[in-house]
């Protein structure tokens, strides 16, 4: 009881002494021996407070100067007493008080470890986790102190794994198993780590098991994270498969023509956005961020011209001979891709994220989710949204589906099929240039852009099956999780050729794909 | 915009026509002549007329003709498969790649203690550390073996994947769509260092075949000679198969299969032979042409070459088979002059090259040529 009471003394004592940085204090840290200044240094970082951190930080910038055994921060050119705060003025022998590499590092660890305390919850919480991936038992007291006043779970929650990161070298088995108890709730790779490491160190049978049980739960929470990551690449992949596809969905689904100059309708519309970039880098360079939403309709209208262009110059003389518009549509592919090559060169030009699609969240501890992945999904799904709903709802797309279903027929209640065709191709290109557009932010833009994606999206309109949307967005998502999940424990290359496998055999089952319309027609 | 499948406009006889002669008598003469310029003639202007002579054929011409001859087997191939039987391969490069490296694991074989590393194995296999011949390697030192599996490969490859394919009745565009995916899959394998074959450098540096020296123009024009008679053996053998029974049949699958179906025939067995058999072409078309060429790659089973192969026969004339022979010697003719000459307009030639033929020759150079002599006499006998 007198001891847990003394202790408690000592430990008010100790956050009451928090306050000042002392003179003493000061001129220690800042002269004398490298190894002397070190053990001074966490001394003074153990009841750290704001003035010990503007001092640490001086020391950090070299603007400490040192006259006799009073040392001074030089700010602005002026001198400012470190303990008080109060301008003085520096001695005219005053020197630079240098600090080596070694006390450099010290410094910044210890700079580091108070922004334990800073108003700024971000930097605790990068403080926090710089501390946890290098436990230091000289820490022990800063944590705990942050520990009292730490006002956000999150942190706090962090702060408790740090503690444990430390503890878990202490010389108290008993404070080693409870370490390792709270340990088991981390998601962080670098616990996993730590543990394994100390495992090897442990001799008491009680804290190793505990560590076994810690690691064990540290392992499942990892793998889980590594699921979800996996998942998520796989969404990914799949939406933007979904982009590529619905432009096909449309051209080949719908109205039954191969495009193979489809990657390229894409690469157009990639190039459309690199061209954007660069207008409003030359002009409107304070719009940059937003330099996207232009590129969009910018995108989708350089997209549809062309398609609009093909279909009345190529297309429309070859309907009713898929073999030959497969070949025609080739040659202009390799033509588009020539004439990209001509104008803009051979080499991948660049195109730059704006700044909010850059950067990620964290969740799940360990695992990044980029933001422009997360935006294309998320623009993938308007994108369906918006056919969907073009599809069903208006008046183009009820004539694109009676043109689709029964052309004489449509023909005769007055619906001019032919520009009709026009438009329903122009607005599949249209949406390869949007795909093109959400491309140009994940991967490269050069004139191969569009043949990497011809072989998979064609996949998916087949699985999907002809005349479909709903088919065509199981098929991409269901791919594009399938090859990820693959990938994990095939590599790329056999992950992308059992799905190929996969395909052929599923087409044996169902020829017409998931979703096939019924028909009673023998050709069907 | 739902389509019937292609219909061509050949007219429907109700008698079955006489039985035809394999060439007519002006055919045997033309092949004979083909024969003779590439078995006697092209041998004697290369090997004994002396270099300065204007009738002297260089080695380069040797080499450029031997080289599109293989293509014209490739594109004889596709003839069958597509213009006689309707079905568009966009995978037949596939099949000449499994050719080439059957022949170019033999070939890397017989480079012997030659190679840069000095070793029994091949110089990639060396680079990767491999201390044994991979199992698929086995039979790659016989000669024999080698022209077997030349054979035996791609037939097995065409008959497995066709199998299941004309089972479930996949046809037209999803069969072209599925054989560019498996051609696709197969460029993926071939590209890996594990799988044996060299990865993205495949084979080349070969020095012997049959323990004799490759790069000798006696050698050299020996496998000319020896493809320009494969070539016209083949287009005899694809003659004989278009005029009998089951070429017939092959026709009526490629003008209208239900009706096919609905006579009593099962179009499944006539489809599976031709496609292993055009298959195996393209495999032997690519035996001859790796020790020809000096290299082999997975750059050969990429989608871009095996649809080229359907631009040849395209341009040529689909459902002829003079035809793909002209347009694989055009085509290539064009290319490898353009290629030097004015190498950023290849593409665009060659783009506008696939979408004028659709458009404007369905039936190609020899459907233009055939139409011109008609309208001649025509006009002789009015006169």
């Amino acid at each position: 009881m007198l001891v847990r009471t003394l202790f408690l003394i000592a430990l008010s004592w100790g956050v009451a002494s928090a306050h000042a940085l002392t003179v003493e204090e000061a001129r220690a840290v800042a002269l004398g021996e490298t190894d002397a200044r070190i053990a001074a240094l966490s001394k003074a970082v153990a009841n750290a407070d704001d003035k010990t951190a503007a001092y640490l930080q001086a020391l950090a910038d070299d603007s400490v100067k040192a006259a006799g055994d009073k040392v001074f921060i030089v700010k602005d050119g002026k001198g400012i007493d470190p303990v008080s705060g109060a301008p003085v003025d520096i001695p005219a022998d005053a020197e630079d008080v240098v600090s080596n590499n070694r006390m450099r590092g010290e410094l910044d660890t210890a700079l580091g470890a108070i922004r334990l305390f800073s108003p700024n919850a971000k930097e605790r919480a990068a403080s926090v986790k710089a501390l946890a991936a290098e436990p230091d038992t000289s820490r022990l007291p800063l944590v705990e102190k942050a520990l009292q006043s730490e006002q956000v779970e999150s942190i706090r929650a962090q702060l408790v794994l740090a503690r444990a990161a430390i503890l878990i070298a202490s010389d108290d088995p008993a404070k080693r198993t409870e370490a390792a108890r709270s340990l088991a709730s981390s998601r962080d790779p670098v616990t996993k780590t730590l543990l394994l490491a100390r495992l090897k160190e442990e001799a008491d049978p009680a804290v190793k098991s505990a560590l076994e049980v810690a690691l064990r739960q540290v392992e499942s929470s990892l793998a889980w994270a590594d699921r979800a990551g996996q998942m998520f690449s796989g969404l990914s992949l799949g939406s933007i498969l979904l982009l590529v596809a619905l432009g096909l969905a449309i051209t080949y689904g719908l109205m039954g023509v191969i495009n193979m100059a489809h990657g390229e309708l894409m690469m157009i519309g990639a190039y459309a956005t690199y061209v954007v970039q660069g207008v409003f880098r030359s002009y409107f360079p304070g719009a940059f961020d937003w330099y996207l939403l232009a590129a969009l309709p910018v995108a989708f209208g350089a997209s549809a011209v062309m398609g609009a262009f093909l279909e009345r110059s190529v297309i429309r003389f070859l309907y009713g001979r898929p073999l030959e518009t497969l070949l025609a549509t080739w040659g202009i592919s390799l033509m588009l891709m020539q004439g990209v090559r001509t104008v803009f060169g051979a080499q991948n030009v660049g195109v730059e994220n704006p700044s909010w699609m850059s950067g990620g969240v964290v969740v799940m501890g360990a695992l990044q989710l980029p933001w422009n992945r997360i935006i294309i999904i998320g623009f993938a799904l308007a994108v369906l949204a918006g056919m969907a709903w073009l599809i069903a709802r208006t008046r183009l797309g009820l004539f694109v589906r009676g043109v689709t279903q029964n052309r004489p027929i449509a023909s005769c209640m007055g619906v001019n099929t032919a520009r009709i065709d026009t438009y329903a191709f122009a607005l599949g290109s249209g949406i390869a240039g949007l795909a093109g557009c959400a491309l140009s932010q994940i991967g490269n833009v050069g004139p191969d852009l569009g043949q990497g994606y011809i072989v998979d999206s064609f996949m998916v309109v087949v699985l999907g099956g002809v005349g479909q949307l709903a088919g065509t967005v199981y098929a991409a998502l269901g791919l594009g999780i399938l090859n990820k999940f693959l990938e994990g424990w095939a590599g790329a290359v056999l992950a992308k050729i059992a799905v190929l496998v996969f395909i052929i055999v599923f087409i044996q089952k169902r020829p017409q794909g998931i979703f096939a319309v019924k028909g009673r027609s023998a050709e069907a | 915009m739902t389509h019937q499948a292609s219909s061509s406009a050949t007219p429907v006889a109700v008698l079955l026509p006489a039985p035809v002669p394999l060439l007519s008598r002006n055919g045997w003469a033309g092949f004979l002549v083909a024969l003779i310029v590439v078995g006697a003639i092209a041998p004697v202007l290369n090997l004994w007329v002396p270099e300065g002579s204007v009738f002297h054929m260089s080695d380069y011409a040797v080499a450029l003709i031997g080289k599109i001859m293989c293509y014209a087997i490739c594109a004889l191939a596709m003839d069958l498969i597509w213009g006689y039987t309707g079905i568009l391969s966009l995978g037949h490069g596939l099949f000449f790649a499994l050719g080439g490296y059957v022949m170019g694991m033999y070939l890397m074989r017989q480079i012997g203690r030659d190679g840069n590393y000095k070793s029994d194995l091949p110089d990639f296999m060396v680079f990767l550390d491999w201390k044994e011949l991979p199992w698929h390697w086995a039979l790659s030192d016989s000669f024999f073996a080698t022209l077997v599996l030349v054979v035996l490969v791609p037939a097995l490859v065409a008959f497995v994947f066709g199998f299941f394919a004309f089972r479930s009745r996949i046809k037209g565009v999803y069969f072209s769509i599925i054989t560019q995916a498996l051609t696709f899959a197969a460029m993926l394998l071939f590209f890996r260092n594990e799988t044996g074959f060299g990865g993205n450098n495949g084979f080349t540096d070969f020095k012997r075949i049959l323990d004799m020296p490759l790069a000798t123009q006696s050698m050299r024009m020996t496998l000319f000679v020896l493809t320009g008679v494969t070539l016209l053996g083949f287009f005899l053998l694809a003659r004989a198969l278009v005029q009998s029974k089951f070429g017939r049949v092959l026709q009526a699958v490629r003008d209208a299969e239900s009706r096919v179906m609905f006579s009593g025939y099962s179009p499944f067995g006539y489809k599976l032979t031709i496609w292993v058999i055009s298959a195996v072409m393209c495999g032997v078309a690519g035996a001859l042409y790796v020790p020809q060429i000096g290299i082999i790659n997975p750059g050969e089973m990429s989608t871009a070459a095996s649809i080229e192969i359907a631009v040849w026969a395209a341009v040529g004339g689909r459902a002829s088979l003079v035809g793909p022979i002209v347009g694989a010697f055009l085509v290539n003719g064009a290319k490898s002059w353009l290629t030097v000459t004015a190498p950023e307009f290849w593409l665009y030639f060659l783009g506008a090259l696939f979408i004028a033929v659709t458009l404007f020759m369905p039936q190609g150079v020899v459907g233009l040529w055939t139409r011109f002599v008609r309208r001649n006499s025509k006009k002789e006998t009015r006169a």
